[in-house]
């Protein structure tokens, strides 16, 4: 009789079975082929609803508009115009709840990022009016001599 | 009866008309390319980026740093941007010190190692910065390598992370070619840029795009005919990246040269 | 420090995410399933085409091969970041990955391979079951033993001639049908890299079976180390025992490591090394030839920073020196040792080339990645995927093979 034979066989149809019970019991139950086919769209559907739940930081200008009115209309008619808020001041999350004030930020190394003059013609970069920062008053914060908000007006510090 | 000589030509010049039609058909037109989405959505999310305005700033990488939570003194970054300097002999020199999130704040060039190269100005032929992102390729090399489905397309293109699910082989990080996907070192699994998903899918554009004062940055919806992103698209020369490994970026550059890497 | 900025220092424009991320142990981890694959098709050359002087090494080599099994797996889970969902490879695969064929080309093989190994000494574990069943008054160890033995046995006691042919018959339909999985095994692995376009230096159609060509190069001139050096042992143990035991068989009498088993072994060797470093030639020459654009790039690697890697230590110390050390006629022991060494090295620089070598440069074309191993680990990262790790992934296939030993002797009659 050739049945001992064919004993390792069930040992691999058992490991198979197991396989299979784990899969029923790990894999969650929103796992599967989404729109996008098997090869791009393999995966747990709720996952997507996660992401789209995470909290948002920057609200934009026109969140600061509310309160800040004047700030923001005086940014919004000077060449700094197109600069968010935010970019200087750090992201709104639940100003004025939670932070109660957002930093100012008066460090050269925040309006070098724009202003250290690179010869680059070629680029919008060339065309910003920009200092060395090693030569021009590196003892002193930028707004000491220059308001940011509108910098064709005088220091308001 | 027809003899060989009337049929050649008979059939030489059917198929010849034949071809006529059917060429027609073959020629690049990006509204075909539009047209031959046959799913029904509404919503493809598309970026385009205008390396004529970028000046370095910055801003956008320090924004997404903060928007999307990736540790800030890390030396990975969901976007960033590339200077490119190209002098009077011909070589191109390129940086991208901690990706830009501080802007670029010398002259000189970081070749790694903390060394600078000098650049004499009066050398400069052209200079110009170019902005970095996730394509949210159509042809997603990074999610066709994924052993166990952790990432995978959503089905209005972007290309998201299961950060439960994810073994961390790093097998999607190998398969990109343009180096955007990394590790991150808090979670320990894949990361990389999602178009600020839970920002545009709230009628928000990305982190990046605000804080761009420049406008070289935008976001838009190529579905949507109306948007001034897709008309721009449509109507002006855009270039994308590494065309030639076939993943069908959506990322559109203008003013994007030979030496973009 | 992120995940491979303490092991990876950037030359000139690398993408700023970029890093050297598949370390020592994914170089360890083709290697080892390499291993796993030649000793499974030395093995099966005895069972399979009945080369009879293999007996010997025929028998070492499949239970080393299945002692090597569970250490190839060591290396991924020392590299996954987290290892613990290792197993979603087998819940959720997704095929079009081929890193997912791990999970079923695995089992199967494993599968394979315990099948086999049961056949070829189930006479074993039934008499040593029943010798342990007939003892009245067991100690603890005897009944752990008498259990394991008994399971082992699968509850198949006929060790009459006809039943023993039966097994012989399945061991052979198992060794040749192995013989395909163990190809794909590696194949696959080979796979893995050549389907990559995003790396420049590891995409060709020629990485499977450039990888399957090494890997049986390896598994060949593991086994025939290993029965060398397993041989000399023993002679040199007895020799020590015999001042106690002088009932035991005497050095001269146990049989030291057969000069013919070996050269017929090494004759199988030379055949695939000429074949694999063809593969790989053809892939240099081709890409030189072509130069398309990543050839700049490649050139330097290759021909500049990698240049000792490649052609002094793997094609020189790994392929020319040994193929003439095996061709000279009059082979001995000492040039077979100094020889398959060589081999084991040349082909972990193979993989070493491959992995470390395709990320020595950026994807941007425009700048290199330096890799330095760590040596002394100062937290786990730097213990997993350094010097140490691969050396813990070394140690162990011998580790279970002396395990396994004792429940499958390799060395002692049992049919």
């Amino acid at each position: 009789m050739k049945n001992h034979v064919w004993r390792p066989l069930y040992i691999v149809l058992a490991v198979v079975v197991l396989v299979l019970l784990a899969q029923y019991i790990i894999v969650p139950k929103d796992f599967g082929i989404g729109e996008r086919g098997y090869m791009y769209g393999w995966h747990r559907k709720g996952n997507e609803a996660e992401w789209k739940a995470v909290k948002v930081k920057y609200k934009t200008s026109e969140y600061c508009k509310g309160c800040h009115r004047d700030k923001y209309d005086d940014i919004k008619s000077s060449p700094h115009a197109a600069i968010m808020c935010e970019d200087c001041h750090g992201p709104a999350l639940d100003h004025p709840k939670d932070p109660p004030t957002l930093t100012i930020d008066y460090s050269r190394e925040l309006c070098v990022r724009c202003h250290f003059y690179l010869p680059y013609q070629t680029s919008g970069r060339g065309k910003i009016r920009g200092i060395n920062p090693e030569t021009h008053h590196p003892e002193a914060e930028c707004t000491m001599c220059h308001y940011p908000h509108n910098p064709k007006r005088e220091a308001t510090r | 009866m027809i003899n060989r000589r009337d049929f050649c030509k008979k059939t030489m010049i059917m198929v010849g008309g034949l071809a006529l039609p059917l060429a027609a058909f073959e020629l690049f037109d990006p509204k075909t390319l539009r047209a031959e989405k046959t799913d029904t959505e509404k919503v493809r999310w598309v970026f385009l980026v205008d390396t004529h305005k970028c000046v370095g700033c910055g801003m956008c990488v320090k924004a997404c740093k903060i928007e999307n939570e990736t540790p800030y003194d890390a030396n990975v970054t969901r976007t960033w941007v590339e200077r490119y300097v190209i002098t009077r002999d011909g070589k191109v020199h390129i940086d991208s010190p901690k990706g830009a999130r501080d802007g670029f704040k010398t002259g000189k060039i970081d070749i790694g190692g903390g060394k600078f190269e000098d650049i004499k100005p009066e050398e400069i032929d052209k200079a110009f910065f170019v902005p970095k992102l996730c394509n949210q390729c159509d042809n997603p090399p990074c999610v066709q390598v994924c052993p166990v489905g952790a990432t995978y397309q959503t089905a209005d293109g972007v290309v998201l992370v299961d950060r439960e699910w994810c073994i961390g082989c790093g097998y999607c990080i190998m398969g990109c070619p343009y180096g955007v996907r990394f590790f991150h070192p808090v979670y320990r699994v894949a990361e990389k840029c999602n178009f600020c998903y839970h920002r545009i899918t709230k009628g928000m554009k990305t982190a990046c795009v605000d804080a761009c004062p420049f406008d070289a940055r935008r976001v838009g919806n190529i579905k949507d005919p109306a948007d001034p992103v897709t008309k721009i698209i449509m109507t002006e020369r855009v270039n994308i990246l590494k065309e030639e490994y076939g993943t069908k970026p959506q990322v559109f550059y203008l003013g994007l040269t030979k030496e973009v890497k | 420090m992120v995940h491979g900025e303490a092991w990876t220092v950037k030359e000139l424009f690398v993408y700023p995410n970029e890093y050297i991320y598949w370390t020592i142990q994914i170089v360890m981890y083709p290697f080892m399933t390499g291993l796993v694959a030649g000793a499974f098709v030395l093995s099966s050359l005895y069972h399979v085409f009945d080369v009879k002087k293999l007996k010997d090494i025929a028998r070492f080599s499949l239970v080393f091969s299945f002692a090597l099994l569970p250490v190839a797996m060591m290396p991924l889970l020392m590299h996954l970041l987290q290892p613990q969902r290792g197993i979603e490879v087998m819940l959720t695969p997704h095929f079009t990955s081929a890193i997912a064929a791990f999970g079923i080309v695995f089992t199967t093989y494993a599968m394979i391979v315990a099948s086999e190994l049961w056949f070829v000494y189930r006479k074993h574990f039934v008499e040593t079951a029943l010798e342990l069943r007939g003892i009245g008054e067991r100690t603890f160890a005897q009944h752990m033993r008498h259990l394991l033995f008994s399971a082992l046995t699968l509850g198949a006691y006929d060790i009459s001639e006809h039943a023993l042919e039966r097994d012989e018959k399945a061991v052979k339909v198992l060794a040749g049908s192995g013989i395909p999985v163990a190809c794909f095994l590696h194949g696959y692995a080979g796979f893995i890299f050549g389907s990559v376009k995003a790396n420049a230096l590891w995409m060709t159609p020629l990485m499977p079976v450039i990888f399957i060509c090494s890997a049986v190069v390896s598994g060949i001139a593991l086994c025939i180390l290993t029965y060398i050096v397993t041989m000399e042992i023993r002679k040199f143990l007895a020799a020590r025992k015999q001042r106690l035991y002088p009932k035991l068989p005497s050095a001269a009498e146990l049989k030291s490591a057969e000069v013919q088993v070996v050269t017929m072994t090494a004759k199988y060797l030379v055949m695939f090394l000429i074949l694999a470093i063809t593969l790989e030639l053809l892939d240099l020459i081709f890409r030189g030839y072509t130069a398309v654009k990543s050839w700049d790039i490649l050139r330097s690697v290759i021909y500049g920073k990698d240049f000792t890697n490649i052609f002094v230590i793997q094609y020189g110390f790994g392929n020319l020196v040994p193929f003439i050390l095996f061709l000279l006629p009059g082979l001995t022991i000492r040039r077979a040792v100094a020889g398959t060494l060589m081999v084991l090295l040349g082909v972990f620089m193979m993989r070493w080339n491959v992995v470390i070598g395709g990320q020595a440069f950026s994807s941007s074309f425009a700048g290199f990645m330096h890799y330095h191993l760590p040596i002394w680990p100062h937290d786990m990262e730097t213990y997993k995927e350094g010097l140490f790790g691969a050396l813990t992934v070394i140690v162990t296939p011998y580790v279970l093979f002396w395990l396994f030993n004792k429940v499958m002797p390799v060395f002692k009659e049992t049919h």
